[in-house]
């Protein structure tokens, strides 16, 4: 089976490295300005994102599969730490009532 | 510019501007919706890029998973629009500013280092599934494992931690 890829019709690698480097920025920026917890995970899980997507421009860039492995294992990880971290966010509101990031202040010794 | 250039800077333009849109969203089921939609985006930058499984796969686990995990918890725990927490001007100011100088530095960093050449025969079909499935189960098949192990103790863990205080005491 023999498909064109994207690259050979004159997109640049360039291009997908600037795109994951601005959703990778976009989530960082969620993460400082948000106070609300479950908005903090889903910006984490956009900065995965951002790195997935690399991961296949790259593969794809150098016709390898490999790369595309790793965005399985990626995916592995951001679930696991989406359910710790829920039910964690979960444990905290029923003690403090709030999903605010300030609440995990009173963890300090 | 032909047509699939065209597509290409429309799916990333739609995808950076979706994205904007979840941490711009005041009512947190709207980011989460507009997540959603990033996600589907980046699915369709995967299908352009011959992904095609992983595009798939992008959307069952992350669009349909964990993005309905975290709509549930968002309706379990019933938050109203008045006790949403907000950050102050000046930390969003401060935030943005830091996020932004990031963003230069890593595009600054990036943009001209990487023009290696592509050498051999590039194979077009290496996101089927069969390719996929041939190099998991051979070459990565110890970290496949592992990872099915990390997924138990995250599911252990998570039930561990949002089971009842006072039932773990008894």
């Amino acid at each position: 089976m023999i498909l064109a890829t994207v690259f050979e019709s004159g997109i640049s690698i360039q291009y997908y490295i600037v795109l994951a480097t601005v959703l990778f920025a976009i989530g960082a920026i969620g993460v400082l300005t948000r106070r609300n917890s479950i908005i903090l995970l889903m910006c984490i899980e956009l900065m995965l994102n951002a790195a997935n997507l690399l991961l296949v421009a790259f593969s794809t860039y150098f016709g390898k599969a490999d790369g595309q492995i790793f965005v399985f294992f990626i995916m592995v990880v951001a679930a696991a730490e989406a359910t710790v971290g829920l039910s964690i966010l979960v444990m905290a509101y029923r003690n403090s009532r709030s999903i605010d990031v300030g609440i995990f202040n009173k963890l300090k010794g | 510019m032909n047509t699939i250039q065209l597509i290409v800077y429309l799916l990333g333009g739609l995808t950076v501007g979706s994205a904007l849109m979840v941490i711009l969203s005041k009512h947190p089921v709207r980011s989460v919706l507009y997540l959603v939609l990033t996600f589907f985006l980046i699915s369709a930058n995967y299908i352009m890029m011959n992904a095609q499984f992983v595009a798939v796969v992008n959307i069952i686990v992350y669009a349909g998973a964990i993005m309905v995990l975290f709509l549930f918890v968002l309706m379990l725990l019933n938050l109203s629009k008045e006790n949403e927490p907000r950050s102050s001007l000046l930390v969003k100011l401060a935030a943005s500013l830091a996020g932004g100088s990031l963003l230069v530095v890593l595009v600054a960093a990036v943009k001209d280092s990487l023009v290696l050449p592509v050498t051999g025969v590039v194979q077009n079909d290496g996101g089927l599934v069969e390719n996929l499935g041939q190099l998991l189960f051979t070459k990565y098949v110890l970290p496949f494992e592992v990872s099915s192990i990390l997924f138990i103790s995250a599911m252990v863990g998570a039930i561990l931690l949002a089971k009842r205080e006072k039932q773990i005491i008894d």
